[in-house]
């Protein structure tokens, strides 16, 4: 067993507790937490599949801004962290359909990709990644790129038009 | 590591992912199991780009063009959040029924 071997089960092992704790815990922001430890696993199997430029842009946007912006949805509205006594049983019957079913798909793709294999041993992308990138996205990808900037901007005043206060609303607070 | 290897953390991840999609109550918690789900697709990126048929960089591209779309989407969907709770006082996805009947 080699040592990336070791990292890789470490990390995945890393990133899927996260996401259990994720799932078992009932305080909101304790479940936000949890998923930044899933999120720094993530980034790190990146670093391990010789991405870096990838992991230092999860690193930066999902574990520093969508965590900080979902705490501060989370802040902003008011939680009944309860969630257990709100529970009846036609919600354990949708839970258990619906943990089946998950559980079939994931079956499912499982067979799929249990054997793939396309032969690559891993060391076509060793060096000078961030570079590479860059050259790809003010080349090849040059519209694409554009788009999804003309994208941001469109979701960043979609936000602020439905986030602002309208009239109306305002009065009733 | 070989390819099936991360494809099969993905997909546990995924999976994570829909079943608290589709079970959590919380308006919040969907949209972070949401995230959760669009995290694992970036690996299965990345991961094809390492091991796949022809390595190259372009799913390196592809899971960055991923992570800029969820970006948006995660301010979106807190907007329309931010919004729900202002008229309904609540976050519960099931109390959004307005439009059932």
């Amino acid at each position: 067993m080699s040592g990336t071997d070791i990292a890789f089960f470490l990390l995945a092992l890393a990133a899927i507790a996260g996401g259990v704790t994720m799932l078992q815990l009932t305080n909101v922001v304790h479940m936000v937490i949890a998923l930044v430890m899933t999120f720094l696993g993530i980034a790190g199997l990146y670093v391990l599949l010789s991405a870096e430029f990838v992991a230092v842009v999860q690193v930066l946007i999902y574990s520093g801004a969508i965590t900080i912006i979902m705490l501060f949805a989370i802040m902003l509205t008011r939680h009944h962290t309860d969630e257990r006594e709100r529970q009846t049983t036609g919600g354990v019957w949708h839970k258990a359909v619906a943990a089946l079913s998950v559980i079939a798909f994931g079956l499912a793709v499982y067979f799929g990709i249990r054997q793939l294999d396309f032969g690559a041993d891993g060391s076509a992308l060793a060096g000078d990644n961030a570079r590479a990138i860059g050259k790809s996205l003010y080349s090849y990808y040059t519209i694409p790129f554009e788009i999804v900037s003309v994208i941001l901007l469109v979701a960043l005043i979609g936000a602020i038009v439905l986030a602002k206060k309208d009239g109306k609303g305002a009065e009733d607070e | 590591m070989t390819l099936s290897a991360y494809l099969a953390l993905a997909l546990i991840l995924f999976c994570i992912g829909l079943y608290g999609a589709l079970t959590k109550r919380n308006t919040v918690i969907v949209l972070i199991c949401i995230e959760l789900m669009l995290n694992a697709v970036n690996i299965n990126f990345v991961a094809f780009a390492k091991y796949g048929a022809h390595p190259s960089v372009h799913g390196h591209v592809f899971a960055l063009f991923a992570i800029a779309v969820a970006a948006a989407e995660a301010a979106v969907g807190l907007a329309a959040l931010i919004a729900f709770y202002r008229s309904r006082k609540t976050v519960q996805v099931d109390e959004a029924n307005s439009l059932k009947h």
